[in-house]
């Protein structure tokens, strides 16, 4: 097994990843776009916590910065340390059980969002409406079939 | 073969330098605004996944523009037809208006430049920072746009663009809590700034005296004092003027004229007559003739 061949499986996953975080939705279900990003850094970090770790983090990071058009630095930062402290902890998360690790999502959801408003309300006055915190629920939602698939596709593809 | 000792330097260390670049990196763009040359590049490096999530949605509206029925593209093109000749027997009125303006300002010796040059440009759909309001056009560096160019749509001002990429730029809407656009009031000239609120339909006005003759429904348009927005296009309607007694300045708020969320295609406008106008060749021309006799 090549190691070009399991990288290319991590980054083809981040790519579609980076397009599910901007792709266009409706208005109304815009407020309910689950956080894939987080989603797919939480899953590489704890399933190959040797391959994808806090660098990949931060550059993602950087990328979805520069996606979103947000002030450089303020996803890297997150996304960095989401990873550190799911790849310091990761023996542990991996006995979890789903609902545990979907809790788990939930919290990572929520104080990322916190601290993306932090950060960008050091900055400039924010309007906070109530829906920026739907993601939370729908990445809560999601997560679980999220980890299934992601699991098939690792144990399909062999990604070591 | 996973073991707990990796290789290379421990999460810690990575962790800190990671942190260190991130927090200068947002300081460096937030604070000092190092990247506005780099944004070229980095813009340029991210478009690939931006066209790449833009397409299922142009390939979806091309399909329909090509799925309609012979009817409805024959009442479309006489509906089409019939704007078009309105339009044009008004044209025919503003070449003579045009003209007549021009021989007034001459007669009063102050030119006033209009800008020919534009660009009609798409937006993106994509999704953008919440707590910003910006949205993504499919124009760039290579198409000759340049950071803080104004943007109009049909009823008026949107924006300006606030980062420019190689193929792709952003626009910072006039709704954004960053920006403030210079504007006077069309019926009597009093000059203000309309500041975003952050919010999708409202403006502030702040620093208003709160005596000014300005009232509910009065249209705001460019003053072009700023010299980066052309004069003369509307900006705003004002849907609030009240003050308190002995308060110095009034509580102003306004609308944008523009549907900012709805627009689909923009007009980027080059604002030519920047210089020209800043030229003061006109003034010595007028001080010369004080001197000369």
């Amino acid at each position: 097994m090549s190691p070009a061949r399991n990288y290319r499986i991590i980054y083809t996953s981040f790519f579609i990843g980076l397009i599910c975080a901007i792709f266009p939705l409706p208005i109304i279900l815009n407020a309910f776009r689950p956080e894939w990003m987080i989603l797919i850094i939480f899953y590489w970090v704890l399933a190959l916590p040797q391959r994808v770790s806090i660098v990949h983090a931060f550059v993602l990071g950087l990328l979805q910065d520069l996606l979103l058009g947000s002030t450089l630095g303020t996803h890297a930062l997150i996304f960095s340390i989401l990873a550190y402290v799911v790849s310091i902890n990761y023996q542990r998360i991996r006995h979890f059980t789903l609902v545990q690790t979907t809790l788990l999502v939930g919290v990572f959801v929520l104080v990322s969002k916190l601290s993306l408003y932090l950060l960008a309300s050091s900055l400039q006055d924010i309007v906070l409406h109530r829906d920026y915190f739907w993601a939370i629920f729908t990445s809560m939602l999601i997560w679980p079939w999220f980890f299934l698939f992601m699991r098939f596709i690792r144990i399909y593809f062999k990604v070591v | 073969m996973k073991t707990i000792f990796t290789r290379g330097p421990s999460f810690l260390l990575r962790l800190s330098i990671v942190i260190a670049l991130s927090l200068i990196l947002f300081l460096a763009d937030s604070q000092f605004n190092l990247f506005t040359s780099v944004r070229i590049y980095l813009n340029s490096l991210v478009s690939p996944v931006q066209y790449a999530a833009d397409a299922p949605q142009k390939l979806f509206s091309a399909l329909s523009e090509n799925l309609v029925t012979r009817q409805a593209l024959k009442a479309r093109n006489q509906q089409l037809e019939k704007d078009n000749l309105l339009l044009k027997a008004d044209r025919l009125l503003l070449t003579q208006l045009q003209h007549e303006n021009n021989q007034l300002r001459e007669l009063l010796n102050s030119q006033r430049i209009f800008t020919n040059k534009r660009m009609i440009a798409e937006v993106m759909r994509l999704e953008s920072d919440p707590f910003t309001q910006q949205l993504l056009i499919d124009k760039g560096a290579l198409d000759g746009v340049y950071l803080g160019q104004p943007v109009i749509n049909e009823q008026g001002v949107v924006g300006q663009v606030s980062q420019v990429g190689s193929t792709t730029s952003r626009v910072l809407l006039i709704v954004d809590a960053s920006h403030g656009i210079p504007v006077r009031v069309q019926r009597n000239d009093i000059t203000a700034i309309v500041h975003g609120s952050g919010a999708w339909n409202k403006l502030n006005v702040p620093f208003v005296q709160s005596n000014a003759d300005l009232k509910e429904g009065d249209l705001l348009v460019t003053s072009g004092l700023g010299g980066r927005f052309p004069a003369g296009y509307p900006v705003a309607t004002v849907t609030h003027f009240d003050y308190l007694e002995g308060a110095l300045y009034a509580d102003v708020t306004a609308t944008p004229v523009a549907l900012l969320d709805r627009s689909r295609y923009l007009l980027l406008l080059w604002n030519d007559g920047r210089i020209k106008e800043s030229d003061l060749s006109l003034d010595s021309l007028e001080s010369d003739d004080v001197t000369s006799p």
